[in-house]
């Protein structure tokens, strides 16, 4: 299936090749390139490119492309899926996945990517399975390595492998055992110019980090399961309970994981917590624009809005700007065009605003078009749904567990049209 | 040199001094040159006794092999340490690496000690092992393609092994070596369908586009019946059009409107398949959820297909490669299947932030949802993108705007005026882009449209686009005798620009000065000449030829006469207006989610989607024979219930048999020893610490559906003497009508539950006769007929015969009755008419719970006499009743004598109408009257229904909110136990239990006899014996007097 992978950094360097079948040679990577000069943006390259002889598919992360070479047909997902299996492995392997940190681990990179793949079909891609196999790098074990000789290969034989519970590694223990859950939802929404609200979703996931000695299976229940519409599991998640119970039953994986993402459908109505107040007009005499934001809190349930940053890219005629925020900092990149303002905390009592000029290019017509305005924000210890976690229960373990939940809802793709 | 300091120097030192060379690792290779001189530690280490430096080496091994290093000075080593000690080691993994070394290297000399170690893998104990050796065919496969049958054989026999690691990885195998050979899955279908849930994802991913090819060489087309009526719909005289778009979704509807043409019947393996997928739409992986997605879309009936939309809109979540792949399999999905995106539509919105390449996609599948309703909100929200700063997305949604305007005629002449405003818009490439698209439009009604074409004709001085110049100047061209005036004009100020122009402006410049030639010589024939003359002159040959041709065509000369007749037919012929039309159209005819779908070309090792056929195969080619005495232990087996693991059946897949459990239960009741008793390759994972995880997913999910499978065999039991109560009571002839219909109700009810089972008996013909008792199908449910497998609790039948109860007879102990349905009487008897106050006559009465004979709304009653006074009572019967509206009563039959000290029995029918008012009614003797009345505890009100689980969440899921009771009680220590809780459940409301997956929730379910609401209950019972009790119904006073009821019951 996956013939090889090349690693593509953004200036257009292969720095790294693996090969599972025949080696290719990396000459095929040209099409790649050629695709690449046509996009002129990194994300605009397609993600799939037929050459003569081959085909490449790829995603790009972290500034990196990972462009895999495959022969004959099969489904694209499962090549783009793979990759960004790859990407989310390195991740979790050496904290982040960049070309310095790739080329600095890359004996253990090699390791992972030859177990990952058996002549080109997935083999172990649970992350707990391929950390027994392959130990991931720390300080210590390098600078034990260093002296001893002895490399990350587990001496262990990966008995993981074997198991029917194969994203959870055996004999684990911890003195302390906890388990936290992070309930996250992201609202995306599309704002009109009027300040209706076109589409709002609520996109969310639950978040685990359980760190629980021995097998221990674990049931979170909701207070109000219905809410959700459609979602979507970890394996480790019994789907006949949930069917039937709206419960979620499962051995957890070791560490950190998704456990659930869900998504309450776009007919419940959304509670946009924030609303945009704008006022961004461009005359075609003169050279100035009128520029003004102010943001404030709506649907909040009392909760502060943190985190505020508001971006967004102005016209190409804007020559610069000259603002001033009644609160925070911001930043405009005459090159790109970018406007940024990080806002921090909304006080409700005093609404921060950016108000100023836009200096348009002397002569120049009045753009066509305003700028859309995106949106980041957080709110702390809620979910906007109003989903709740009823009880945590687990069976199969004699101790007790610390038991954690936190809720969070942050700005999605959030868009202000103006 | 010796190659440790050079290395040591490479690695930053991982190779200590004095150490063996262990440390290199050739893994990392690409980057360090190797040396051959390193494989000496190689082979050092393969010759080491300790298990991990022998793994390590291999690993390092695999890893060179993998680079395409040449690893042909190590193969000795190797074959001596692998092929003939390791691949014999007692430790699983290292047999399953030993394989994989072997297997990876690209020497054709050891193809045949390659096929012996498959060979041998093949049958090893560890599943891990054959999973390894499944992993190698191909390998060998592409080094060797001689092997082929060889290599077939064993995939023929690893597509055979039962558990889940195996199953993705032979499939992927077959894939590559012999995906023609269809013939090798049938037997194994229903086993691949049932694992499929439990294994891993890549595996899922592989066997389902497998099996969607597999289910569309096997199955009749689920549409086949509303295809045809489309075709010919003169010959859909057998029912409305509505009758028969049910009759995809469910057989019986499709059989009983469509008696003369062969009816469409779902295969039920076509069934399962469906029905075992659909639960991966929730799979976290993106492949898994759209190679659901297009099985569904490729296999399922119209009515079903529905259900993939929400899955792939989640998608859209995903990254943006994701996106960009399920977006184009959505515009193909769109296009044949509109309504199942469209209440998604706001989904499909685009962000500013969007890459470019998922603008265009979202665009197409919006111009693919529009239609009259909604295109409003769709032209809307393309204006704002015309505004965008990305102009290539701002021409793609002009584009897309000329394409609602021609699919949707209503809002052609609104797009068409929002274009033509464009015109003036200042960047070019978006007038351009209108010009074009006006065209397009103008071309379908051009009469209506001049003043459009004056408009054009005006911008010929500003707009630079050639391809837009050109276009304008074939509109004039095309519809001069629309703008006579300006025509001719157009065409003097080209004339005059001409030698500037690019060339396809310069084409259509000859082409106009052609046409106005023909049309208005008079003005023209000067500037033609002109302008041809120009032309012959020009450096393209193209337009030197164009200009040429014209000449001899419209230029009436000597020679070319005839033609030049003809010019006018030449030139002016009427057009046909363009198509605007996907570039998604018909791109279906690939299979959804390929490469080749996604390039529109059919990538190297695509393999087509055949077309359904026109007579199913025989299905029996899928039956699977299983030993008997695997199947007698499990029963066993099962009653040590866990909890179950990760099922794979639903809740009517009972008859299904996780494939892979029979083996593990049976090593479990074999005390791990017998593995070569019975099927080759069970208790296979003896040796291995996870066992018991295995086992208990194993008996979980074996559990549950024995339970099932358990209550299906009472169903069947609870038919019979149903059936027999029917024949006996239609021989009385009397009330046989009502009686007959009384089970038919609840017959109907079971139907969906008993339909595997009653499809089951159709299949396997050899499944009725007596030898085949032995050999079950793995699917069959008739292996309840076979004695060995009787559950040994089964109460004895009762036959509640109708012509009993009506003469009165007595059922003195109602527990006697068996049914599943409700298993225990109501409430004991009551006193109706104490001894004293009816001088020595006593009467009790109960509810029976048996259906009344005479009308199904009734509630029936049985009455008992006793005559405790010393004269004989006689002329008992009921008197005229004075009932509060609604009710009423069907007396029983009056009871001529009571003799002194003897008792009598009678039953009558109260309609209680769902409420708890009393019935008063007079009992008559020949002497006296009685006044009594009865009054139904609300459970009565009710009679059990069966249904499944998932039938039972639906209908729970219409009855929340108003209709919703919940209510949290504490339950005593001594009602814990299932059986009391059901107990007592039941004995307070005639209801029927519904199969529940989990240990500590209770369902019942029942309807009220007069108006049939459904009354559903859940009992959730947690550990600490805290509870909640849910009743879900319409008649909401009812729900809180149930709840009431139980409680009590509950609590006391």
């Amino acid at each position: 299936m996956i013939h090889s992978l090349f690693l593509i950094n953004s200036s257009g360097d292969i720095f790294l090749e693996k090969h599972w079948k025949s080696v290719v040679s990396r000459s095929v990577c040209d099409y790649f390139f050629e695709a690449q000069e046509r996009a002129t943006e990194a994300e605009n390259v397609p993600p799939v490119i037929p050459t003569p002889h081959h085909y490449l598919l790829s995603v790009y992360r972290h500034k990196i492309f990972f462009v895999a070479v495959i022969q004959t047909e099969v489904p694209p997902l499962f090549v783009i899926e793979f990759l960004h299996r790859v990407v989310d492995t390195f991740q979790d392997y050496f904290g982040v996945c960049s070309e310095p940190v790739i080329k600095d681990n890359v004996v253990v990179v090699y390791e992972v990517l030859e177990e990952m793949l058996d002549n080109g079909f997935p083999l172990a891609t649970e992350s707990n399975i391929l950390k027994e196999l392959i130990k991931p790098p720390t300080i210590l074990r390098t600078v034990v390595n260093t002296i001893t000789g002895s490399t990350n290969v587990g001496d262990q034989l990966p008995t993981g492998q074997l198991s029917v519970v194969p994203w959870r590694r055996t004999g684990v223990k911890y003195t302390n055992n906890e388990a936290y859950f992070d309930v996250i939802e992201e609202i995306d929404a599309i704002i009109d110019k009027s300040g209706s609200t076109i589409t709002a979703e609520i996109q969310g996931v639950i978040d685990a980090c359980v760190k629980l000695t021995g097998m221990p299976d674990l049931t979170l229940s909701f207070m109000n399961p219905r809410l959700l519409d459609d979602v979507s599991f970890h394996p480790c998640v019994r789907f006949k309970r949930w069917e039937s119970e709206r419960i979620l039953s499962f051995i957890p994986p070791d560490g950190n994981f998704r456990l659930l993402s869900y998504h309450v459908s776009a007919q419940n109505l959304v509670a946009i917590p924030v609303y945009v107040k704008h006022n961004i007009s461009f005359r075609d005499s003169s050279s100035l624009g009128r520029f003004e934001i102010t943001v404030g809190p709506k649907q909040t349930m009392g909760k502060t809005i943190e985190g505020v940053i508001v971006t967004s890219q102005m016209p190409k005629g804007v020559l610069n700007m000259s603002l001033t925020p009644s609160q925070g900092t911001h930043t405009f990149d005459p090159v790109t065009k970018m406007l940024s303002w990080d806002i921090g905390k909304i006080n409700p009592q005093k609404l921060p605003s950016l108000k100023g000029t836009m200096s348009l290019q002397a002569g120049a017509s009045k753009p066509d078009e305003n700028p859309t305005i995106n949106l980041q924000f957080k709110i702390q210890q809620l979910a906007i749904s109003g989903l709740k976690v009823n009880r945590l229960d687990m069976y199969g373990e004699k101790y007790k567990p610390f038991k954690g939940i936190k809720y969070m809802t942050k700005a999605g793709k959030f868009q202000v049209r103006t | 040199m010796s190659a440790a300091p050079a290395y040591s120097e490479d690695k930053g030192g991982s190779a200590g001094p004095g150490e063996p060379e262990y440390g290199h690792d050739p893994a990392s290779g690409g980057i360090f040159s190797s040396d051959y001189k390193r494989h000496d530690d190689l082979k050092e280490m393969l010759d080491t006794n300790k298990d991990s430096l022998k793994l390590e080496a291999m690993k390092r091994i695999v890893a060179m092999i993998a680079r395409g290093k040449n690893a042909s000075d190590l193969f000795p080593a190797v074959v001596k340490n692998v092929a003939c000690k390791n691949i014999e080691d007692p430790n699983q993994l290292i047999r399953a690496s030993a394989l994989r070394v072997l297997s990876s290297i690209r020497v054709p000399i050891i193809v045949p000690i390659m096929m012996l170690a498959i060979k041998e893998a093949a049958s090893d104990m560890s599943p891990y092992v054959r999973k390894t050796a499944a992993h190698a065919i191909p390998k060998l496969y592409s080094l060797d393609s001689d092997q082929k049958d060889q290599l077939i054989e064993v995939i023929e026999k690893l597509l055979a092994d039962k558990t889940t690691l195996v199953a993705g990885s032979v499939v992927m195998a077959f894939e590559e070596v012999c995906p023609e050979r269809i013939d090798l899955i049938h037997k194994n279908y229903r086993k691949l369908c049932n694992l499929l849930i439990d294994v891993e994802e890549w595996g899922q991913v592989v066997i389902i586009s497998m099996l969607t090819r597999y289910a569309r060489t096997q199955f009749l087309s689920p549409t086949q019946n509303e295809s045809l009526l489309e075709e010919n719909p003169e010959k859909a005289f057998y029912g409305s059009e509505e009758d028969e778009a049910k009759g995809a979704g469910s057989e019986e509807a499709a059989a009983t409107t469509l008696p003369a043409r062969k009816p469409y019947v779902m295969d039920p393996d076509h069934r399962l398949l469906l029905r075992n997928t659909k639960p991966l739409l929730q799979s976290r992986s993106a492949a898994v959820v759209m190679a659901v997605a297009q099985l569904y879309f490729h296999l399922a009936p119209k009515a079903e297909v529905g259900v993939i939309a929400k899955a792939l809109v989640r998608l859209l979540r995903s990254h943006s490669e994701v996106q960009y792949v399920v977006l184009q399999n959505v515009a193909t999905m769109s296009i044949k299947r509109r309504g199942m995106f469209e209440p998604y539509l706001k989904s499909f919105y685009i962000r500013s932030t969007d890459p470019t390449q998922i603008k265009i996609l979202k665009l197409e599948v919006l111009t693919n949802l529009a239609n009259e309703t909604n295109i409003p909100t769709v032209l809307r929200e393309f204006q704002t993108y015309i505004r965008s700063m990305d102009k290539d997305f701002v021409a793609a949604t002009i584009q897309a705007i000329g394409r609602c305007a021609t699919n949707i005629g209503r809002v052609r002449d609104t797009c068409l005026n929002g274009l033509v405003q464009l015109l003036s818009n200042r960047d070019e490439l978006v007038v351009a882009e209108s010009v074009v698209v006006i065209k397009k439009l103008l071309q379908m009604q051009p009469a209506q449209h001049g003043e459009i074409i004056k408009h054009l004709a005006k911008l010929t001085d500003n707009i630079q686009v050639p391809m837009a110049r050109a276009s304008i100047l074939w509109l004039i061209g095309e519809y001069c005798e629309h703008v006579p005036r300006i025509a001719p004009d157009v065409l003097r100020k080209m004339a005059k620009s001409f030698t500037a122009e690019e060339d396809i402006v310069k084409l259509q410049v000859i082409n106009l000065a052609a046409k106005l030639y023909l049309t208005n010589s008079k003005q023209t024939k000067l500037l033609t000449q002109y302008v041809l003359s120009l032309a012959k002159y020009d450096q393209n040959y193209d337009i030197r030829d164009r200009a040429r041709f014209t000449r001899q065509l419209i230029v009436p000369s000597e020679q070319g006469g005839a033609l030049s007749r003809h010019a006018k037919k030449l030139f002016l012929a009427p057009k046909p207006a363009p198509v605007l039309e996907s570039s998604f159209k018909d791109r279906d005819h690939f299979q959804l989610g390929s490469l080749s779908h996604l390039l529109n070309a059919k990538a190297t090792g695509y393999q087509e989607l055949p077309d359904w056929p026109e007579e199913a195969p025989d299905p029996s080619v899928r039956n699977v024979e299983v030993p008997e005495w695997t199947k007698c232990s499990n029963r066993e087996k099962r009653k040590e219930k866990e909890k179950p693991f990760y099922s794979d059946s639903e809740g009517e897949s009972g008859p299904t048999e996780s494939a892979d459990s029979d083996p593990e239960t049976e090593s479990e009741s074999d005390s791990k020893s017998s593995s070569e008793s019975g099927s080759g390759e069970s208790s296979s994972e003896s040796d291995n610490e996870d066992q018991d995880e295995d086992e208990e997913k194993g008996r979980g999910s074996e559990s549950e559906q024995s339970e099932e499978e358990g209550e299906k065999r009472k169903m069947k039991k609870k038919k019979v003497p149903e059936g027999q109560g029917e024949g006996s009571s239609s021989d009385e002839g009397s009330d046989s009508s009502s009686s007959s219909s009384e089970s038919e109700m609840t017959s109907e009810s079971e139907e969906e539950q008993v339909e595997p089972a009653s499809w089951r008996k159709k299949t396997p013909p050899s499944g009725k006769s007596a030898s085949a008792a032995k050999e079950v199908s793995l699917l069959d449910l008739e292996d309840f007929t076979t004695p060995s497998v009787q559950p040994v609790s089964s109460p004895t039948v009762v036959s509640t015969s109708l012509a009993a109860d009506l003469e009165g007879l007595t059922l003195t102990d109602a527990s006697l009755v068996p049914s599943l349905l409700s298993p225990v009487s109501g409430v004991g008897r009551q006193e109706l008419l104490h001894r004293v106050a009816g001088e020595g006559l006593a009467v009790d009465y109960a509810f029976s719970r048996q259906p009344f004979s005479g009308d199904p709304h009734m509630v029936s009653v049985h009455i008992y006499f006793s005559n405790s006074s010393d004269a004989s009572i006689k002329g008992l019967h009921v008197g005229t009743p004075k009932l509060p509206a609604g009710i009423s009563i069907q007396e029983f039959p009056e009871i001529e004598s009571l003799a002194p000290g003897e008792s009598a029995t009678a039953v009558m029918g109260i309609n209680f109408c769902d409420s708890t008012q009393a019935a008063n009614f007079q009992l008559c003797t020949q002497t006296r009257q009685f006044y009594v009345s009865i009054q139904p505890p609300v459970g009565e009100l009710m009679a059990p229904v069966f249904m499944s689980e998932n039938e039972f969440k639906k209908e729970q899921g219409k009855l929340m909110g108003m209709n919703e009771i919940t209510e949290k009680l504490t339950l005593p220590d001594t009602c814990r136990s299932d059986h009391i809780v059901v107990q007592k459940v039941t004995a307070t409301a005639n209801l029927g239990r519904v199969p529940c997956g989990t240990s500590d929730e209770y369902r019942f379910a029942g309807r009220t006899l007069t108006s049939g609401s459904l009354v559903l209950l859940t009992l959730d019972a947690r550990p600490a014996g805290t509870a909640q009790l849910t009743v879900n119904s319409e008649k909401m006073v009812i729900g809180t007097m149930l709840v009431k009821d139980v409680i009590q019951a509950l609590t006391q």
